[in-house]
């Protein structure tokens, strides 16, 4: 089956059938990071995929916060010298 | 796996409650987290005016659309920061949100472009200033919201920060113990003095993945490409040790920010020190005299047991 794989945007190609949560684990992602998209719709864990499908796994996780409004960002670790 | 209410197709499983989701019944929790953490923040109400800040992403369009949806009066606040082809993305994603969902039921969508007033995008600016670009983003973007808010009268200025951004931040603040930056982590503050707007975070029971599933199920367009600017921040890595630690205990995040908030919540009543908490609980066992919670000691009972196994 064809895998969509974004940060880098990439196509992957993957032997089925697969249930979605073995697919992930497979690439080594973790679930609570990634949504499974088949088509256009979402698909549970449990779901078999197979090689007819054009599946998109779409990372969830967004880098900072886009509108840091009411706290300074998080300090970075102190360099060796002022440690 | 089936829908945990109506017993049809689920496309969501939500470890942390056990629980399984259709479109329609997801859609109504993501709607009803929204409404619990409003009223129970007691960020707003019905007749109060809204600023929701936007971005192009998941969140900020996500909080748009389930304001609107649940019949707050929400209007949104696009900063268009100049970076590239992302900002020219983002843009149009907000653009066509405002003309499709937005404003036939009569939000408005402001816009701020830092070129039009700065004559550099956020890059530029932050060279010129020899300032990283995320801090010179920050300042960008709370100025303008808060001038905005200011300047149309609105009651209070939302941002679509979540579960994930909060724990990660939480944790990052625990682990310096920055606890100047903890008093503030409120996902509702008040107008403190004149010339501030109230802040609230609607979106803070709900994780980042619920949310964008929510985006992806209500065909909400937005930008998945990650900020260029972003790349290599601590917060990712601080989101991936959570996430990490949500799949192997579903829940974590939840029980850590929300118990924070709990705490927070609480007046300190109680001891506070070992001794006094020792004095407090201890007493001495009635057989061997040692400190107990009991009347009869843990070693004793298992000494007792052990002989009467023996005989």
């Amino acid at each position: 089956m064809q895998i969509q794989l974004s940060h880098p945007a990439r196509t992957i190609e993957i032997k089925g059938p697969k249930k979605a949560k073995d697919l992930l684990k497979e690439l080594n992602l973790v679930v609570e990071a990634h949504l499974i998209i088949r088509g256009n719709e979402l698909v549970t864990e449990d779901e078999m995929l197979y090689d007819r499908d054009q599946i998109e796994i779409r990372p969830v996780i967004s880098g900072g916060s886009p509108f840091p409004l009411f706290h300074s960002p998080v300090t970075p670790a102190p360099s060796p010298a002022s440690a | 796996m089936n829908c945990t209410k109506c017993k049809t197709r689920a496309v969501i499983d939500l470890p942390r409650h056990n629980a399984a989701f259709c479109k329609g019944c997801f859609n109504d929790y993501v709607r009803e987290q929204v409404s619990r953490a409003i009223k129970s923040e007691k960020m707003f109400g019905k007749d109060d005016r809204i600023l929701v800040a936007v971005s192009g992403g998941k969140d900020s369009l996500a909080l748009w659309d389930i304001l609107l949806k649940i019949g707050y009066k929400a209007d949104a606040l696009y900063v268009n920061l100049g970076i590239g082809g992302y900002s020219e993305v983002s843009h149009a994603k907000v653009v066509q949100f405002a003309e499709t969902v937005a404003a036939p039921i009569g939000a408005v969508l402001h816009v701020h472009t830092v070129e039009q007033e700065a004559g550099a995008g956020i890059r530029e600016l932050a060279m010129l200033i020899h300032r990283p670009t995320c801090s010179t983003c920050g300042t960008i973007k709370r100025y303008q919201f808060n001038r905005v808010a200011l300047e149309h009268k609105y009651d209070v200025m939302a941002t679509g920060h979540n579960l994930d951004d909060e724990a990660a931040r939480l944790l990052g603040n625990v682990l310096r113990w920055q606890e100047e930056y903890l008093e503030k982590q409120s996902p509702s503050l008040p107008a403190s003095l004149e010339g501030f707007a109230k802040k609230v975070k609607p979106l803070f029971r709900l994780s980042e993945r619920e949310l964008a599933a929510y985006s992806v199920l209500n065909r909400i367009d937005y930008i998945v490409e990650e900020c260029p600017m972003a790349k290599g921040a601590r917060t990712l890595l601080y989101k991936e040790v959570l996430n990490r630690l949500e799949t192997e205990s579903p829940g974590t995040k939840q029980a850590f920010y929300c118990g924070f908030l709990d705490k927070q919540r609480k007046p300190d009543t109680a001891p506070s020190t070992i001794t006094e908490k020792d004095q407090t609980i201890l007493h001495s066992c009635t057989s061997c005299g040692q400190p107990t919670t009991a009347d009869v000691c843990s070693y004793c009972k298992m000494m007792a047991r052990a002989k009467t196994h023996s005989l």
